[in-house]
């Protein structure tokens, strides 16, 4: 079903925990569709994503996706970050069975609402932002299936 | 991940040797068509009655009230179904139960656009048919009342016998979905009062793609296959020889020793609830503590999602299931976990695991420990469980 690369960043995650002090936190899905995810960034003055954390309720996709974006948004700067696509991620990880493609959408949402957050706070404006709603509960599900 | 570990006999079991044996000559020996009249047809037709002989006599019904079918599925649709389309002028009421396998569900569902009414009963928190609900549930109108045995999922068994009463009573037409329960209860179709019955082989160590549906001599039901006169003509088709041979002998080897295999399962059955309920807190035993199959368990663990632990499980070796197989490909909670009351939460973090004839001992401690680890590796990624752990 899931391929080796999917199968080693659910059995091995990167960037599995919390991080205290972090500059941005972002927690996205809902218990009922069976995930949950939340990230943790650390944001120096440069704004680059210095360290990165997660902690995933879900699936082996949605833990697998979560993996794979911390590790490709680390060290980058806040609007590359808020570049990152779930489809990049999808891609990045060898691509996953259709029917889990909308898990990768949770993993672009949890890295843009830390930073949506994180703006927020400090009054900055990221025009990476524009147009997206943090409680907008568009997570790729079909609800009225089965 | 070289050894299979099988914790999944509620979806299938595989075909037992001597099961395997006594059908083969049906594939190119002894192919012939049983309606034909020249010896290797008659042969045919022998072996029909023999495998017929033995079905009835686990259900302590009269032969020809067995009618081989495709399978569980098939024996369902055709119980409700025929008997829908065969009373429609007495009435256009249907009960049912809403923790019944999707071949009972779906059917139901088909049927209302065809104008029928249909009760879907609730369950309570173990998955029990209230004998009361029924009662209130009948109408003038009604003229099918199908309720599983047991079910697929949590394993809870029914009282099958005092719904059959309340629906008898009423001059009703009582039909029990059997599946799971066939080989792992003891059944006696006259002592129950049922009017129909379907069952399957494969979950009892026979082929895929063949049940039987059992029909009281006397029960009004339209055919669901035309065609051909097989079947004393209520069910069309040549028939699957190989398919029902093996059904006949694995229905025989199942009641062989039917109270061992109860008690025997039951006994590894309670040391793996005992096992995992023990040494992994926040689970909850999903289903009946004590009316449920003898080789059912489902269990949620909290702040954690099935399929994650399916995956883990398939990666040391451990086949099992969450929810329903059939459900797989879905992505909402399964509809029994629903019924009995399971929020979506705890429902999206459950597991089944089923044991059956070749189930040890040692499988099930290793089951156990592997568990622990897995529970345990994912909970550690779960923010949920993050929270309790900080007392929230």
């Amino acid at each position: 079903m899931y391929n080796e690369k999917v199968m080693d960043h659910f059995m091995n995650p990167r960037n599995v925990g919390e991080i205290e002090d972090a500059e941005a936190i972002g927690e996205v899905g809902n218990p009922i569709c069976g995930d949950i995810m939340r990230m943790y960034l650390k944001i120096d003055n440069n704004d680059i994503i210095t360290d990165v954390k997660f902690k995933t309720f879900g699936c082996g996709s949605a833990i697998a996706t979560s993996s794979m974006a911390t590790e490709m948004i680390k060290g980058k700067t806040v609007r590359e970050a808020l570049r990152l696509t779930n489809m990049a991620v999808v891609e990045a990880l060898d691509g996953l069975p259709p029917a889990k493609v909308h898990c990768s959408v949770l993993a672009e949402r949890a890295v843009k609402t830390a930073i949506y957050n994180y703006a927020k706070e400090r009054n900055l404006t990221y025009k990476e932002l524009d147009g997206f709603d943090p409680n907008d509960d568009h997570d790729g599900h079909d609800h009225d299936e089965e | 991940m070289c050894t299979q570990l099988y914790f999944d006999y509620a979806a299938t079991t595989p075909v037992k040797k001597e099961v395997l044996e006594e059908m083969l000559p049906f594939f190119n020996i002894n192919f012939g068509n049983p309606s034909s009249i020249y010896n290797i047809g008659r042969q045919g037709r022998n072996a029909l009655d023999i495998a017929r002989d033995r079905v009835a006599k686990t259900l302590n019904s009269k032969s020809e009230e067995i009618f081989f079918t495709g399978g569980g599925s098939e024996s369902d649709n055709w119980a409700i179904k025929g008997v829908a389309f065969a009373n429609r002028d007495k009435g256009n009421h249907i009960i049912t139960s809403k923790i019944e396998h999707h071949a009972v569900l779906h059917t139901c569902e088909y049927l209302e656009k065809e104008g029928f009414e249909i009760t879907y009963l609730d369950v309570d928190k173990y998955g029990l048919v209230g004998v009361d609900d029924l009662k209130n549930a009948i109408r003038d109108n009604t003229i099918l009342v199908s309720i599983m045995y047991a079910n697929n999922e949590i394993g809870t068994i029914q009282p099958i016998k005092e719904l059959a009463q309340i629906a008898k009573k009423s001059g009703i037409i009582f039909h029990t979905d059997a599946v799971q329960a066939y080989g792992n209860e003891i059944i006696d179709v006259n002592d129950l009062g049922v009017d129909l019955l379907s069952i399957s082989a494969h979950k009892i160590y026979g082929p895929k793609g063949v049940g039987a549906l059992y029909i009281k001599k006397g029960t009004k039901i339209q055919q669901l296959i035309h065609g051909g006169g097989q079947e004393k003509k209520r069910r069309a088709g040549t028939e699957n020889m190989p398919g029902i041979v093996g059904l006949g002998k694995a229905a025989e080897m199942a009641y062989e020793n039917i109270e061992e295999h109860i008690d025997r399962l039951t006994r590894l059955r309670d040391k793996l609830i005992d096992g995992i309920m023990t040494k992994i807190p926040y689970t909850r035993l999903n289903g009946h503590p004590t009316k449920r199959l003898p080789g059912n368990v489902n269990i949620s663990f909290e702040f954690i999602e099935g399929e994650s632990i399916l995956l883990s499980l398939d990666m040391e070796g451990i086949a099992a299931s969450s929810g329903s197989a059939c459900t797989s490909g879905s992505l909402g909670p399964s509809h029994v976990l629903a019924a009995i009351g399971l929020s979506h939460e705890i429902a999206h973090g459950s597991l089944r695991l089923t044991i059956g004839d070749f189930t040890t001992e040692d499988e099930i401690n290793y089951v156990v420990e592997k568990l622990q680890s897995i529970v345990d590796r994912l909970r550690q990624i779960s923010p949920l469980y993050e929270k309790v752990k900080r007392g929230k």
